[in-house]
């Protein structure tokens, strides 16, 4: 459990980027934190692993207050992916994934035998390990990163808008990804993305931000759609004009359900959703 | 041309291996003052720039210094070096002008090449828990190494340039034979010995620019064109070293 209390955050320039911010982050849940740039998202997920020091406020991470720890080793305690992967250019594909562990003290071999592992755990297969990262695709760095984040088996994840920089299709297929890892390695997983339907689609618990990480809403995608909190969430995620605003229209056929703009998104189908 | 052919005639004349000064003592005594100058300054230059590379301080100053100290004439630097030290000290004084020319240089590419680091890979690095010191020896230094190469190239051109001018310092040298033509009008001699010079910087410059080939690391040149690498860590040895 990461439990984050009154913290704020201003910067030597004077932007509060974090205005008094409480929120409880559950263990072994993918909690999304979700808002438009200058919502201080980054800021919050960065204040986890020391890589930002809050100005005010106490962060815990299993009632241990992260102040009390030496920056290098809770970092290393924790996994972290970020956007463009952040892959060390001169590193081969495995030592990237074995920095942490070769960083704790872990025998080269071992550390990259055990990468080998975590390649096929992230879907990569094993002949990419010894290229370097500028002989892969976007998609496959990202895995990488994702491999290099769990290499020290991290109880926490962060993931700093890891699946920003790639296209589509690829992307959804990261995303498919992490959900089977999220189910398969239990990890508590922090989320940072601006994009809400990938929030909805990988969060148990999705917190939107407005400026200066003020919440707007806490809760599960379902509770979020069938009862935002305010106008700023009905349209961040998009439920009066965007496309979960959805109308059922009668067919000869049955109903389909169309957005704002009358374009089918889908079929009405009898029974309940489990 | 045909002083072109006496200066060829004089350097490979047999007289050159005999008689007070041979030719090869001077080759050797000239690269002696060279690579010592080259690693004083390296010495004194990489760790500062490393320092203001790794924290960014004292970047303005480092700048402002080493453009000021470029401009500083190399002779009147020794002649003033000779008259403060004393003029028993020649060797001294000879050798800290050209560390004080050699350095400027250097600090441009040590600097350089850790600031051309791309700033996310240094975030990330520190994200997965490497120390300021890991970062420094692990991800900045290789990244920047062949930045720093062709500082320390430029550098050490300046210096096995300047190094000719040992010889008023009575230090020996190729310069030697400089001096020695001028005043005795003899031309073959002062050509021939600039040619020998100019063999020496060609040389030294081309085994600097093979080093710098090989200190790139692989997997900054894997999956990038052969020729745009070379010709970019090369200009930027060449143009950004002197602007920092």
């Amino acid at each position: 459990m990461i439990e984050f209390r009154a913290v704020s955050k201003e910067f030597p320039d004077g932007t509060v980027a974090v205005d008094n911010f409480s929120l409880v982050i559950p263990s072994r849940k993918t909690t999304v934190l979700v808002g438009s740039s200058g919502s201080g998202k980054t800021t919050l997920l960065r204040m986890i692993n020391r890589m930002v020091e809050p100005s005010s406020g106490a962060i815990e991470i299993d009632g241990e207050s992260i102040l009390d720890r030496n920056p290098v080793h809770l970092r290393r305690s924790i996994g972290y992916v970020m956007q463009n992967s952040g892959l060390l250019p001169h590193f081969k594909v495995i030592d990237n994934v074995a920095t942490v562990p070769v960083l704790n003290g872990v025998p080269r071999k071992l550390a990259r035998e055990q990468a080998l592992e975590l390649l096929d755990t992230v879907g990569l297969d094993r002949s990419v390990a010894n290229r370097y990262p500028s002989q892969l695709s976007g998609g496959q760095q990202q895995r990488v990163g994702v491999a290099r984040g769990l290499a020290a088996n991290p109880n926490i994840l962060l993931m700093d808008e890891p699946f920003g920089a790639v296209d589509p299709i690829v992307r959804a297929e990261l995303q498919q990804e992490t959900i089977r890892l999220q189910r398969d390695l239990d990890k508590t997983i922090v989320f940072v993305t601006h994009d809400i339907d990938e929030a909805f689609l990988l969060g148990d618990q999705v917190v939107i931000l407005e400026k200066g990480a003020k919440i707007a809403q806490i809760g599960s995608p379902t509770e979020i759609t069938e009862n935002p909190a305010n106008e700023f969430v009905a349209n961040f995620i998009g439920v009066q004009h965007g496309k979960r605003a959805l109308s059922i229209k009668k067919t000869k056929t049955g109903s389909v359900l169309v957005d704002s703009q009358g374009r089918a998104q889908g079929v009405l189908v009898d029974g309940a959703a489990t | 041309m045909n002083l072109l052919a006496d200066a060829l005639a004089w350097i490979f004349s047999p007289d050159r291996l005999s008689g007070s000064s041979p030719l090869p003592l001077a080759i050797v005594q000239h690269l002696f003052y060279t690579f010592l100058a080259v690693l004083i300054a390296a010495a004194i230059a990489i760790p500062l720039g490393y320092y203001i590379g790794h924290t960014g301080r004292g970047r303005n100053i480092a700048i402002g210094v080493s453009g000021a100290a470029r401009a500083i004439p190399s002779f009147g630097l020794i002649l003033l070096l000779i008259l403060v030290i004393g003029v028993t000290q020649k060797p001294l004084a000879a050798t800290i002008a050209f560390v004080l020319l050699g350095i400027p240089s250097i600090l441009a590419g040590a600097y350089a090449g850790l600031e051309a680091v791309d700033r996310r890979v240094i975030d990330a690095a520190r994200a997965v828990g490497m120390t300021e010191w890991q970062i420094l020896f692990k991800v900045e230094i290789p990244l920047g190494l062949p930045l720093l190469i062709g500082g320390i190239r430029a550098g050490a051109l300046q210096i096995v340039a300047t190094v000719v001018l040992a010889a008023y310092a009575t230090l020996g040298g190729v310069g030697t034979y400089i001096i020695k033509g001028i005043a005795t009008r003899r031309f073959d001699e002062i050509l021939g010995a600039a040619i020998v010079i100019v063999a020496l910087a060609l040389v030294l410059d081309g085994l600097f620019a093979l080093l710098q080939h090989v200190v790139v690391p692989r997997g900054v040149t894997a999956g990038r064109p052969k020729e745009l690498r070379t010709s970019s860590s090369r200009r930027r040895a060449v143009v950004e070293s002197p602007t920092g």
